[in-house]
């Protein structure tokens, strides 16, 4: 049964929300190119270091913040909801006395969910938005293919990308677990349901930033 | 056999339970009645456990409920079936997912053997054939039906009903009523219910405790109802100046 349910909210926050970070990626991928050429000029500055800070931009900073930024507006305001109206609509105490550990029950699924899928969608975002720097800057002539991808593959350093995983992985565990919490100790009344919800939205975004200024201070 | 030892429930300074000795007995109708507001919901909560009292004990049998750990109590519930006011059915699920869950979490039955138990229970209701509905795609008193079924898949010893036939038409609650009372007879379970239905005290009152102020101030069972000089259950069943004109020219007879 626990197994069944992770399967349900995998299906859930990872195909449900690959439409959005898929849009969301393609366009920051496309304005982070077409702003860092945009300074770039009239420096003599190689133009193939817009590949390459584009692709470092994205590893470090865009993909994993802006995505779960916007997972926590989606993902873990609908995580909130779902339990909350649960809670008062006395789901939760009914399984609780057919003995069910209710706790466990609805969170460790979803966290399990959001600990494989985020950072599966923040990979995808990565790529996505590559692909979006160079639909945004290739066709109107701000440099060649060949230039934007040369810059893509200039200095890599993979400690970037393991960087990149453990945002995703830190920022999903804490954007399931705020949400959870405000979805299961939600108080009666629907004005409360929304409440919740936009607490759960509120402070995921916090605590994701301030968790993100943690793992740049510590892994850089 | 479910008896509380002095019970009692605060919230802040308001009492609402203040200090019941009752006693639930096995295969019979067990009813609590009172008021809105007299503190029915609240005692219920008690007896299973989604509250604790303030002060008092409960027993199931010769183990101290209240005194259990989180664990043993878990373990207890695999006994306790209830069915909620509102009925808590998962919306997500169909009727026979809803019935087949508490199978799903506990038992290790072949898919099979859970599947006639679905069948069974939704028969033991009188509601073959809504298997694959949605909860929202039923009437309420379907759905307080299949909370029924759904209570009482892992063949329970103690059934819990609050307010069972609220909101439905009289026939539809007898219906309900029957049905609580013949599934605890069959099975000898001990079945406590919450209502303020007059038609069900009479029906199928066995063992009747009226709740008022905080306190029991009647017991009896449904023979005894008609024939009582409690003002307080006078008032609270023959609310009405028609019905009490009705009684008394029953009595009489
Ligand atoms: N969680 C709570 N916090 C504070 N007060 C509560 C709480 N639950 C119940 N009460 C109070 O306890 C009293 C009894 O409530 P309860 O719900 O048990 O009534 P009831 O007999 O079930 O009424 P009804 O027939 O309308 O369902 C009420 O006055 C209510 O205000
Ligand atoms: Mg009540």
């Amino acid at each position: 049964m626990y197994w069944r349910e992770t399967m349900r909210q995998m299906e859930d926050i990872g195909l449900g929300s690959f439409l959005i970070v898929f849009l969301i990626s393609i366009f920051i991928g496309a304005v982070t190119a077409v702003q860092f050429a945009y300074q770039l000029t009239g420096f003599t500055i190689p133009r193939y270091y817009v590949g390459y800070i584009v692709r470092d931009m994205t590893l470090i900073e865009m993909a994993p913040t802006i995505t779960c930024l916007v997972l926590a507006g989606k993902v873990g305001s609908n995580i909130a909801a779902e339990i909350g109206g649960m809670q008062q609509k006395e789901h939760v105490a009914a399984m609780e006395i057919m003995g069910v550990n209710t706790s466990s029950f609805l969170v460790l699924p979803r966290l399990l969910a959001c600990m494989l899928m985020i950072p599966v969608l923040v990979c995808m975002a990565s790529f996505f938005s590559m692909i979006g720097a160079y639909l945004g800057s290739v066709p109107t002539g701000m440099f060649t293919g060949d230039e934007f991808v040369r810059g893509l593959r200039a200095f890599f350093d993979s400690h970037h990308v393991v960087m990149m995983l453990v945002k995703a992985f830190v920022f999903g565990i804490v954007l399931c677990m705020v949400s959870c919490y405000q979805g299961y100790y939600v108080k009666t009344g629907s004005v409360e349901l929304g409440k919740s919800s936009t607490q759960a939205v509120v402070i995921s975004n916090i605590l994701i930033l301030v968790s993100d200024y943690l793992i740049a201070m510590v892994l850089t | 056999m479910i008896r509380t030892e002095h019970v009692k429930k605060s919230f802040d300074d308001k009492q609402v339970l203040k200090g019941l000795n009752l006693t639930f007995y096995d295969g019979k109708t067990n009813l609590i009645i009172g008021r809105s507001g007299a503190g029915k919901t609240v005692l219920l909560k008690i007896l299973v456990g989604l509250m604790a009292p303030t002060a008092g004990k409960v027993w199931y049998g010769e183990r101290e409920f209240t005194a259990l750990s989180k664990k043993e109590l878990r373990a207890i519930r695999m006994e306790v079936g209830m069915l909620f006011q509102g009925s808590a059915l998962f919306d997500s699920m169909t009727v026979e997912e809803n019935i087949r869950f508490p199978m799903d979490m506990f038992s290790n039955k072949s898919t099979k053997e859970k599947q006639m138990r679905v069948d069974y229970c939704l028969e033991r209701v009188e509601l073959s054939g809504v298997n694959k509905k949605f909860p929202s795609e039923i009437s309420g008193g379907m759905q307080k039906r299949v909370g029924i079924a759904r209570s009482i898949v892992l063949e329970p010893k103690y059934l819990f009903c609050d307010e069972p036939n609220s909101g439905l038409d009289p026939k539809t609650s007898l219906v309900i009523d029957k049905l609580i009372s013949s599934i605890t007879k069959e099975n000898n379970i001990t079945t406590v219910i919450n209502t303020h239905d007059m038609n069900s005290v009479m029906e199928i009152g066995e063992n009747i405790a009226l709740l008022h102020e905080g306190n029991v101030v009647w017991t009896g069972d449904k023979s005894e109802v008609l024939t009582t000089d409690n003002e307080t259950l006078e008032n609270f069943i023959f609310a009405s100046p028609f019905l009490l004109k009705l009684r008394d020219s029953f009595v009489k007879k």
